[in-house]
């Protein structure tokens, strides 16, 4: 099966880890995993700003990059949300409403990563070893906006080794929100205090999740209180086998 | 089918609420900056949201068809919008012909002098009032005051708001914020000063609370000659309005007063009697946890022998036909103030109510404040989410708070005075760099070079705006190679299958 | 009323206005709409509805017909009542033995309209009522014989109402097309209660702070 991953701005400037433990878990599913150099970002944070004029341009690039692909594969529950709730009303006001048809289809066969192992390939069980005690944070677009569900849990349940602790509180907001975290940092701040307080109390040694931004917040208060609590995506444990294992700080190795 | 608009003038720029309404207040950030910094209101929003979102996720589960009774709430609610202008005449109609007496107030001004207005007419210097969202809107108990009236609040909260000098912080709970020592000492001190004073004595046991307002509040039920309330629903069909609530300070006033005044905003209106039966299930249960609050009360008219024998509703605008007008934002006036999207909002469990300076506090608050003053007097609002949509889940009539919390803040970033701010240069500059794959390679491949400002491949102090972020949480420096280097170095038979 | 510059006008040509850009949605009324009981049958729905009467603090006693006025004459006595309100209409069996009810009322049996002083000071009133919804444990008063104007039931603290096993539906949907929206309504479910203190709930406010149910076969 031939896929397009969308990496996102994030992964692809600041965690190449993540994309690249996506293109291992896919290509080990059967995947030939495509990576069109044209592509940008989704333009979410433009548009969750109140500027989703300016997005416009990234959303036509959007289009034009992935929508020669059957399917379109991206380590990020946000992102995807965004292809396919913003998208077509971006298209519609800023765009050309005759394009909004295209944009609704490409977002239509745009999956984030759990989705698209789970309910389009229909595997639970990637092979993976992660032989360590993780807890997961259910990121709150992938969780409601594209109602993920227990998708990612699905896949974790199925990885050797992996024990995994329930985070109380789970489904409360870490708190990033985008630009958010900076135009409400108290507020943004408080809400990380107790997501990193909820993360300490499992005793994990690392906490998982579908979205990288989600995890560079909570990565950035476990790293300011040096809790020696470690973040990693949901591709890096899912990439994990015993010959190739991820590596992170908090596991004993060096990132 | 698409309603058409009616003959007469169309006014193309409908008038926003005015600012006599209590609807917004300073800044967010400045405002939640002070609560976050009281621990003791923390302690008690944190509790009480707990308790009451727990309470309302298993009667909510009770029902086997929720899901469908909230998509027909916000259907009727459409449909009642799409139609308001001839579902307001027939209420009006059927009102009339019951012995009521219909008012229409474009604004808070003109609402208040109507009331005031019908309370000197009854001559009266005392009313008691029920729990009220639009009176507080419109900041009516103040208007009275002003007028030599005094409007005493009988539901136990507004009573401990009151007493308090203070401001309600929640839609159904405005004493959210109070914990029971607190409103002991607030009863202790403040009853005897406007009334009977608290039992010597008195305990800070919820029920022992609610015995000295029982105790306060007899005598002024029993004489009080005006009651004013709001209403939760009006059905157009037959004229017939309703109070739902728990305490039984609802029916005192609805029933002993001999003059009646009811102050409706124009959106709660409802088609038709059997529209209530989705109503009167998705209200209690999203609101207080329960399967049915106590007591509601219907009245249509005025009943001879039963009940005032002096109907007047109030029927207010006050910047509802301009949300109305916003295809974006109309769909916030499908709202029955249940307040389950406070109850479940991560920053309205730290920051409680005040922070968002409106009387319609939270996620609701944050879209239907500016929906109501326009946004150029609520800049902050719109902001003041993580978008993390625990509000759209758990609302009973499905208004997408996030999407319109999103449309929101692109008014606000298209205010003239928005046009030159630092955050809008960011932005462009941003957005010309992601608009263009080869800018965009250029740009994070020079980011990079970042990499070696940074200590143990962290930032913990940054130049603003991104100071915001590293005050409590470190950066991490960016990677060697972006993924896109990566991608393009490696072999080609590398990774993929 | 119809002067173009009122407020009336003004609102309303505000609403036609922007109801130009509206579409009017259909509505599925595909939830469980009135006659839709999931197949309860009768003793079940009785059942059920003493469960949430119970569940909300509601006291419940369950009698024949011939038993009413020993079960009223019992509560009375249990809860310390020593005054009581009947109105127009209340069955005259199921009066309690020894306690002669005043009754409020106009025109019948020289009965008057009490002040609301003088009810105030009345400890308990024993009602019909119109219809009873087993669901959510409502007991729906419309003002009809045996129940009277809405003062005799809100301020006496002890409120017994009589309630037969036909009148119970199972929802909310099965209630409403029984009411007559054009007489003054009180639903009622378990005593006055507030949770405005820490989110607590506490029985007993305003309202009668007591619902003693009786449940007639």
């Amino acid at each position: 099966m031939r896929v397009a991953l969308f990496a996102t701005c994030l992964v692809d400037a600041m965690a190449p880890p993540v994309a690249k433990a996506t293109v291992t878990v896919l290509g080990r599913l059967g995947c030939t995993v495509e990576f069109p150099l044209s592509q940008t970002c989704c333009g979410q944070m433009h548009t969750n700003t109140g500027y989703a004029d300016m997005a416009a341009p990234m959303v036509k690039n959007h289009l034009e990059t992935f929508e020669p692909y059957e399917y379109v594969v991206t380590p990020s529950g946000s992102c995807a949300a965004s292809i396919r709730h913003q998208h077509p009303w971006i298209t519609r006001d800023y765009l050309d409403p005759e394009l909004v048809d295209r944009v609704e289809a490409l977002g239509n066969r745009t999956y984030e990563l759990s989705e698209f192992i789970v309910n389009v390939l229909g595997v639970t069980d990637v092979g993976a070893v992660y032989p360590h005690r993780v807890t997961y944070h259910p990121a709150c677009h992938g969780t409601r906006t594209l109602g993920l569900g227990e998708l990612p849990l699905k896949l974790l349940h199925e990885v050797r080794g992996l024990e995994l602790v329930e985070l109380p509180e789970a489904a409360g907001c870490c708190g990033f929100g985008g630009t958010f975290a900076i135009k409400n940092a108290d507020v943004s701040s408080a809400m990380l205090a107790d997501k990193v307080h909820h993360i300490l109390t499992t005793g994990a040694e690392a906490c998982t999740a579908v979205d990288a931004s989600c995890l560079l917040h909570i990565g950035g208060g476990l790293s300011r209180n040096r809790t020696g609590v470690d973040t990693i995506h949901l591709a890096e444990i899912l990439a994990s086998t015993e010959t190739d294992p991820t590596v992170t700080a908090a596991n004993g190795g060096q990132p | 089918m698409t309603a058409t608009a009616g003959s007469g003038p169309i006014p193309v720029d409908p008038p926003r609420a005015t600012n006599t309404g209590h609807l917004h207040g300073r800044p967010f950030p400045a405002a939640a900056r002070v609560a976050l910094g009281d621990s003791q209101l923390r302690r008690n929003i944190g509790k009480a949201t707990h308790t009451i979102r727990d309470k309302r996720a298993i009667v909510v589960d009770e029902l086997a068809d929720w899901r469908e009774l909230r998509a027909a709430g916000a259907a009727i609610k459409d449909a009642t919008m799409a139609r308001l202008d001839t579902y307001l005449e027939q209420l009006e109609e059927q009102v009339t012909a019951a012995g009521g007496v219909v008012h229409w107030a474009a604004d808070a001004d003109e609402a208040n002098r109507i009331v005031i207005d019908l309370c000197r007419r009854a001559e009266a210097t005392d009313v008691v009032k029920v729990k009220s969202m639009a009176t507080q809107e419109i900041r009516l108990n103040e208007a009275l005051a002003d007028a030599g009236i005094s409007a005493w609040e009988t539901d136990l909260a507004e009573l401990i708001v009151q007493l308090g000098h203070d401001m309600p912080s929640h839609i159904l709970v405005p004493a959210i914020h109070r914990n029971r020592a607190e409103i002991r000492e607030i009863f202790n001190r403040e009853m005897g000063k406007v009334g009977r004073p608290a039992p010597s004595g008195l305990s800070d046991e919820p029920a022992a609370l609610a015995e000295a307002a029982r105790v306060h509040l007899r005598q002024r039920f029993l004489s009080t000659d005006v009651a004013i309330s709001g209403a939760n629903f009006a059905v157009a069909e037959t004229g017939t309005v309703m109070v739902v609530e728990s305490e039984g300070n609802g029916r005192m006033c609805l029933t002993l007063p001999r003059t009646l005044i009811t102050v409706m905003g124009i959106e709660k209106l409802i088609p038709t009697w059997r529209d209530l039966e989705v109503f009167l299930q998705l209200l209690p249960r999203s609101s207080t946890g329960e399967r049915m609050n106590p007591y509601t009360t219907m009245w249509t008219g005025v009943t001879e022998g039963d009940g005032p024998q002096e109907f007047h509703l109030v029927l207010l605008d006050n910047g509802r036909t301009a949300a109305l007008a916003d295809p974006e934002g109309r769909a916030a006036l499908r709202c029955i103030r249940c307040s389950a999207c406070l109850n479940v909002c991560p920053v309205y469990e730290r920051t409680g109510g005040h922070a968002y300076g409106s009387i319609y506090p939270g996620p609701i608050g944050a879209v239907l404040s500016p929906l109501l003053t326009g946004v150029e007097d609520n800049t902050s609002l719109p902001f003041a989410s993580s978008l993390c949509g625990a509000c759209y889940d758990v609302c009973p009539v499905a208004i997408d708070i996030p999407s319109m919390l999103v449309h929101l803040r692109t008014k606000v970033a298209a205010l003239p005075e928005k046009a030159r701010t630092p955050e809008r240069q960011l932005m462009r500059a941003l957005a010309w760099v992601m608009s263009s794959p080869s800018r965009w390679t250029r740009s994070i491949r020079s980011m990079g070079l970042g990499r070696f400002l940074a200590r143990n491949g962290r930032f913990s102090s940054m130049p603003p705006p991104i100071s915001g972020w590293t005050a409590t949480r470190d950066l991490p420096a960016p990677p060697e190679q972006s993924f896109r280097d990566w991608w393009a170095a490696r072999a080609p038979e590398d990774g993929a299958s | 009323m119809t002067d173009p510059s009122s407020s009336r006008e003004r609102v309303l040509a505000r609403v036609r206005s922007a109801k130009a850009t509206m579409t009017e949605p259909p509505i599925a009324r595909d939830y469980r709409t009135a006659g839709d009981h999931d197949g309860a049958d009768g003793e079940s729905l009785i059942e059920v509805f003493i469960d949430r009467l119970i569940d909300y603090r509601a006291q419940v006693t369950r009698v024949a017909d011939d038993d009413v006025a020993g079960a009223v004459s019992d509560i009375l006595g249990r809860e310390g009542a020593r005054s009581l309100v009947v109105t127009l209409g209340y069955p005259d069996r199921w009066r309690p033995m020894g306690l002669d009810p005043v009754v409020d009322g106009l025109g019948q049996d020289g009965a008057t309209l009490l002040s609301t002083t003088e009810l105030d000071g009345i400890d308990a009133v024993v009602t019909t009522c119109a219809v009873a919804v087993a669901e959510t444990g409502t007991i729906v008063l419309d003002g009809g014989p045996g129940q009277g104007r809405r003062a005799i039931t809100l301020l006496p603290d002890l409120h017994i109402v009589v309630v037969r096993t036909e009148q119970v539906v199972p929802r909310v949907p099965d209630a409403l097309p029984l009411l007559n929206p054009r007489r003054p309504l009180t639903w009622i479910s378990g005593p006055s209660a507030t949770s405005d203190i820490e989110l607590n709930r506490v029985e007993g406010v305003h309202g009668p702070r007591r619902l003693r149910a009786i449940i007639v076969d």
